[in-house]
């Protein structure tokens, strides 16, 4: 039977002026906070429990069991903590659904709040994408306006107040210990754990970090049932999630499906790899998750399955990239970003990308030497699990997944440079004129 | 130490040693058994992997990690591999190497180190080599280079050559964080020892990482910005991006935890090899802290002194001050041979001639002689001596002199005060430690400025205030940034209302004294009270009373380096040595005894000064005077009158105000030419040994000499001879003297443009004992005039206006802080820079003085409003 898409966060997203209250409402929308304030609060955890929710952020850690972790109600301050900090590259599912139906986070932060007995919850919001924060501030603001936040929420006697925070553009951020700190006012780097945040999170109080979707996806789960969101998906990755899919694709865009759908189902969907190519290479996950190639197409896109496979499913962001493109080319203009955005706290991913990238370069120029490729496996090796967070882990991905499916074209870079391989202008989707040698190289 | 081994024939020596404390057995549940390299240990629960390998001698190799420091895990270099029990009870590898920095040992966890784990070993070759990739091959001309951490580990866990040939990460060198701190980047690892010192130990985070990835270099932050405005340092520093310079008193210790060559002083950098150096421990002479320094010395030069390692007193930091301030020991102006004054036809003085010992101790033993002969001889040792001089001194008065005019205390003084030594102080030494204070839930500052009198004790107060084990308060004027940093209540009093506050103290009453009075009441809560408190009449009574009312420990802390050890040794007009009061006959019996003589004087003594005051007057003919300057004195120009009347014995270091005055100049050794003993303000006796060969006399040594030549025998010629006799002194158990009971006074009446003069020293200021070091200069504080706002706006000054203080003798001009303090009270340094209050003010605090805006100002505004 063919998997078909299930809209759930994204139904509405079609709908005229869709970001505003009204056109939530008149979809149905608050339902489940009504219904949720009838409930006890440990019975809205039980809930979201039940319903198998995993974190939608990349790692997959069961919702309601990380809200369970919470340390018992002490009378003093608990905080949610909504990471909207989207910035993996491909990665592009938090922002749209914020910015075509943001209360449908406001209405999740509102229930899980309320589940987790915290009266102040931030929502913090990549700093770079301003059109997403002013949609925030005026969907918070309308639920304050209806009643939907502030004090005695719909006359339930529960209060709570949203802040929307907007971050200065650090990929570091999206670590939910740095994100804390930098939400604090400090230097954005991670924190050591344990303490971890259930105990010890924003002001050393504990705090839930929850990711977007995973939130947007709990006022679906209190109206609809546990056994609703249990019916999509597989048993362990149960629920809907948005699939993004980028790149060399004919319809790129979100696509909201059952966890464990395929690639090949959703690219049946999007009209396929474009016209008159092939694909060659994926990532299941965003950058940081090892690439996948052909041969996987029909890995079933669940938690388990692509860990089996050798992958993470991460947070769906598929990118497709057919044979016009160079694997060693695609890889370093990762690495150029994990290398800009590694946040300097740990040597292992400070220093490793910094070299990384400087041997990725040459062998993009084609001024590789021999021992490079396996260099670059030893210091994939030495970052790897060293690093403090894991974003120095996920730098590695990239490199080492490559290296495994198209050590050929690494070896071409001892000898040959990658665009005239591949040749940039037949990757584009439209004519360009490409930056050629010492221009690109220079960059950094 | 003991002095030397105890005398089995006295019951106590004068100044024991701290007892060793064994290490408790680990009590049954706080252990955590667990293995290392197969080596089975038991630790502490909460011991990290890294504190439990060390324990067994296994070196696992590390940047970040610093025992006094808050685990980091940022440079990654001391990953192990673990296996431990799972919730199945089954061994299982951790996935990952753990960094054993940050990793506590659980029961049955099984670490394998380099040693034993090809993975750890891997991965400690992966992070070092990662390290030394944007690291500069500088070596041979680093300062750190022989001694530094990432070259010994780069030989010992690191690969033999590099496979980096990439571009490495440069910046241009170096950045002056201030006169004295240099920052190399290129050769940072970004540890952050630095930093994570600066906001954990000293609390003055001035410094912080920026940027980020492979550009990620520590800076300094706007000081605006954080609110540190207003104490900036004196010196210029080249700014970074976006920063203002670093100044902070304990910045020098940065330099020495830093595990590569990046932060280095600017006196030390380029200097010498670290392999060229001979090391001698010291005891730093700055303070009554007494804290372990590292002195390193080449061919007889010092060069540099580090912090010494003593978890009890100063644990591994020490003050820039005991750091870099040592150069005042080889000052050009040091005093070689002994100086005799040559007298002209008509009388008067002539000039100063070289003279040898023989003929020096002669012309000296002829003055004192008929100084003696005609109404005596008073003598002021000055308040830096080691313990052995300091009783050198004191029998020397009495032995030889036959006076009890003598009294260590070269700085504002009172009878009350005297009293209070005596009663409270003397024979009493380890009655509060730096544990005691480090335990105590609650400690009261009396007239003490710790980060600027006592340095060392800040950092031990802070520690225990970052972690919230203790509450301090303070007794004074304002609150500095120093009480601020402590999270410190101030329980604000004018001075000369010292007394008046804390009488008020008492249970029951509603606003912060009552509060103060129930974290006093609390066990274990200890006054600490500084030596400014003199100034205040009946403020050690008050004191007394507090301590007696509240059941908080009391101790004395006063500022200099041989303080403590002169009341021990009886340099006071009323005490002999050991605490025994001169008025006790039993006690002057004692005393003879041991000393060999008939008897020593009756009649208690003169003070400093009233032995000023009767030498100006020509009731004492002569005087013998060690490390005094006038200066410090509370009367400096009567001082001066009376050195210029007196026959005047010296026994100084450098030439100085008392040796241009002096008849005879006997030279003597500073600390690091010799051996002794400092004792700190808890009674704590910190022998050294004598850093570097010389032909100096210690003060005992010339004393012995001096009295011979006056027929007396001192027998104090060799330092043994010194610790046999303080040996069979031992202390005293007979009565102690009486408490003082003084009424307070009435507070000064302060009239219209009169304020009341509030004061102390600035731990970096005019001090002889730091000349010559122009870079230590440069971080101290610019000398301002605090007032508060009221006192501001009567006067029409505002913040950073010039403010002039006078009095008869003289007139101060300060830029104006404005500060939250009461009004009518102004509030300058001591002896810093421009501001050298008894010198030019003959005042201290109490006094009352004239407060004007200063006439430069007036003009400069009229010429604005005209413009």
């Amino acid at each position: 039977m063919a998997t078909t898409l299930t809209p759930v966060l994204s139904a509405g997203w079609d709908a005229p002026r869709a970001w505003t209250l009204q056109a939530y409402e008149a979809a149905g929308g608050y339902r489940g906070l009504r219904r949720a304030l009838g409930m006890q609060q440990a019975d809205v955890v039980t809930m979201v429990k039940d319903s198998g929710l995993r974190g939608r952020g990349g790692a997959g850690f069961p919702t309601g069991m990380k809200w369970g972790f919470l340390p018992p109600d002490d009378g003093k301050p608990r905080y949610l903590v909504v990471n909207a900090d989207e910035s993996e590259p491909g990665t592009c599912k938090d922002i749209p659904l914020m910015m075509a139906s943001p209360q449908h986070l406001i209405e999740g932060v509102a229930i899980t709040s309320y589940a987790i007995n915290c009266h102040h919850a931030f929502i913090y919001v990549r700093g770079e994408v301003v059109h997403v924060y002013r949609r925030l501030l005026k969907a918070v603001e309308e639920a304050y306006a209806k009643g939907y936040l502030g004090t005695n929420i719909l006359g339930s006697g529960y209060d709570l107040e949203v802040t929307v925070h907007a971050g200065a553009g650090a990929y570091i951020c999206g670590e939910e210990t740095a994100l804390l700190d930098s939400l604090e006012g400090l230097r954005g780097q991670p924190r050591l754990k344990p303490p971890f945040p259930a105990v010890a999170g924003l002001y050393a109080r504990p705090t839930v970090v929850n990711n977007v979707e995973s939130v947007a996806s709990v006022p679906g789960i209190v109206v609809g049932g546990a056994d609703w969101f249990k019916q999509m998906g597989t048993e362990r990755s149960a629920g809907h999630g948005l699939f993004s899919l980028s790149g060399h694709v004919t319809r790129p865009g979100q696509y909201e499906a059952p966890l464990g759908i395929t690639l090949r189902e959703l690219l049946e969907m999007a009209g396929g790899v474009r016209e008159g190519h092939q694909l060659k290479f994926w990532t299941p996950g965003g950058s940081s998750t090892p690439i996948f190639t052909a041969e996987h197409l029909d890995v079933p896109l669940d938690y388990e399955s692509v860990g089996a496979a050798g992958s993470m499913l991460g947070t769906r962001a598929l990118q497709i990239f057919d044979e016009t493109v160079s694997v060693v080319r695609a890889v370093t203009r990762w690495i150029e970003f994990y290398k800009h955005e590694s946040c300097g706290k740990c040597t292992p991913c400070r220093e490793g990308t910094y070299w990384l990238a400087q041997v990725l370069r040459r062998l993009e120029r084609g001024q590789g030497t021999s021992e490079d490729i396996d260099l670059l496996l030893d210091l994939c090796d030495n970052i790897l699990g060293r690093a403090f967070c894991a974003l120095g882990d996920g730098a590695t991905s990239p490199v080492t997944s490559a290296i495994q499916y198209f050590r050929d074209e690494f070896e071409a870079g001892t000898h040959t440079p990658a665009d005239v391989l591949f040749p940039p202008e037949r990757s584009s989707l439209f004519s360009y004129t490409p930056r050629h040698g010492a221009a690109l190289a220079g960059a950094h | 130490m003991t002095i030397t081994s105890p005398d089995p024939k006295t019951a106590t020596p004068l100044v024991p040693a701290a007892p060793v404390v064994p290490e408790a057995p680990l009590e049954e549940g706080q252990a955590v058994t667990f293995t290392i390299d197969g080596i089975e240990t038991s630790v502490p629960k909460g011991t990290l992997v890294i504190r439990a390998a060390e324990r067994l001698g296994i070196q696992i190799p590390r940047f970040c990690d610093h025992p006094l420091l808050a685990p980091a895990g940022a440079c990654r270099q001391c990953l192990v591999e673990v296996w431990a029990p799972g919730r199945d009870g089954n061994l299982a590898k951790m996935p990952k190497p753990q960094a054993s920095c940050t990793l506590e040992a659980t029961p049955g966890m099984q670490v394998k180190t380099q040693h034993t784990s090809a993975e750890a070993d891997k991965a400690q070759h992966g992070v070092i080599e990662l390290l030394l990739i944007n690291h500069p091959l500088d070596c041979p001309v680093c300062d750190k280079g022989g001694e530094c951490p990432l070259q010994n580990q780069a030989m010992s866990n690191g690969r033999a050559t590099s496979r980096f040939v990439d571009v490495k990460r440069t910046f241009p060198k170096p950045i002056s964080v201030s006169t004295q701190i240099l920052l190399d980047r290129e050769r940072c690892v970004l540890c952050q020892r630095c930093t994570r010192f600066s906001e954990e130990i000293a609390g003055d985070a001035w410094i912080d990482l920026q940027k980020r990835g492979a550009q990620q270099q520590i800076g300094t932050f706007d000081t605006d910005v954080l609110g540190f405005a207003g104490e900036t340092p004196v010196g210029a520093s080249t700014l970074d991006t976006s920063g203002k310079p670093f100044s902070s008193y304990f910045s020098g210790n940065t330099v020495q935890i830093c595990p590569v060559g990046a932060l280095t002083s600017a006196a030390y950098r380029f200097r010498s090899r670290p392999f060229d150096l001979v090391s001698t421990p010291g005891i730093a002479e700055h303070d009554s802290n007494g804290s372990a320094i590292r002195v390193d010395h080449r061919r007889g030069v010092v060069l540099r002194r580090l912090a010494g390692d003593d978890p009890v007193v100063n644990q591994e930091w020490v003050t820039d001050k005991d750091r870099f301030a040592f150069r005042w020991q080889s000052a050009p102006d040091r005093i070689t041979t002994p100086l005799v004054r040559t007298r002209n036809a008509d009388g008067t003085r002539g000039e100063l001639q070289p003279a040898s010992w023989v003929e020096a101790f002669d012309a000296a033993a002829a003055g004192l002689r008929e100084a003696m002969a005609s109404g005596g001889v008073g003598v002021l040792p000055g308040g830096r001596l080691t313990l052995e001089d300091a009783y050198a001194y004191g029998k020397f008065a009495r032995v030889a002199l036959g006076t009890n005019d003598v009294d260590g205390r070269a700085r504002p003084h009172s009878d009350e005060e005297a009293s209070f030594l005596a009663h409270r102080v003397a024979g009493r030494t380890l009655d509060v430690t730096f544990s005691d204070v480090t335990a105590a839930p609650a400690v009261l500052l009396v007239a003490l400025e710790a980060e600027e009198e006592a340095g060392v004790l800040f950092l031990r107060l802070r520690e225990q205030v970052v972690a919230r084990r203790t509450r301090v308060l303070s007794v004074a004027p304002l609150a500095t940034r120093g009480l601020e940093r402590l999270s410190g209540t101030l329980l604000a009093a004018a001075p000369g209302t010292e007394a008046e506050v804390l009488d008020g103290i008492v249970e029951g009453a509603s606003d912060l004294l009552g509060d103060a009075a129930g974290a006093l009441a609390a066990d274990g809560a200890v006054i600490l009270v500084g030596e400014r408190l003199a100034g205040v009449p009946g403020g050690f009574s008050a004191v007394l009373r507090l301590a007696e009312r509240t059941g908080a420990r009391l101790a004395w802390v006063p500022r200099r380096a041989g303080e403590r050890g002169a009341v021990e040794a009886g340099l006071l007009p009323s005490l002999l040595p050991g605490g025994r009061p001169v008025t006790d006959s039993g006690a002057r019996v004692d005393i003879a005894a041991v000393w060999g003589v008939e008897h020593v004087p009756a009649e208690a003594g003169r003070s400093t000064s009233q032995i000023v005051a009767a030498a100006r007057d020509g009731r004492l003919g002569a005087l013998v005077v060690g490390g005094v300057d006038p200066a410090d004195l509370p009367d400096p120009a009567l001082a001066r009158d009376a050195l210029e009347r007196a026959f005047v014995v010296s026994l100084e270091v450098r030439a100085s105000e008392v040796t241009e005055r002096a008849d005879v100049v006997l030279p003597v050794a500073p600390p690091v030419e010799k051996p002794g003993t400092f004792v700190t303000w808890e009674g704590r006796p910190r022998p050294f040994p004598q850093a570097l060969t010389s032909h100096a006399l210690p003060d005992h040594r010339v004393l012995h000499g001096l009295a011979d030549a006056l027929g007396a025998d001192l027998g104090l010629g060799s330092l043994a001879a010194v610790h046999a006799e303080l040996d069979q002194l031992g202390g005293w158990d007979g009565a102690r003297a009486a408490a003082p009971a003084v009424e307070a006074g009435d507070p000064p009446a302060v009239g219209a443009g009169e304020a009341v003069l509030a004061t102390w020293h600035q731990l970096l200021d005019d001090g002889r004992l730091q000349d010559g070091e122009p870079y230590l200069a440069g971080t101290a504080k610019v000398a301002t005039a605090r007032i508060s706002a009221g006192t501001a706006a009567g006067l029409g000054l505002v913040d950073g206006g010039r403010l002039a203080v006078s009095t008869d003798a003289g007139t101060i001009t300060l830029p104006a802080q404005v500060v939250d303090m009461p009004d009518h009270v102004v509030w300058l340094p001591t002896a810093s820079a421009g501001s050298h209050v008894r010198d030019t003010l003959h005042a201290d605090g109490g006094s009352v003085v004239r407060v004007a805006a200063a006439r430069e100002d007036v003009t400069g505004t009229d010429e604005e409003a005209r413009a």
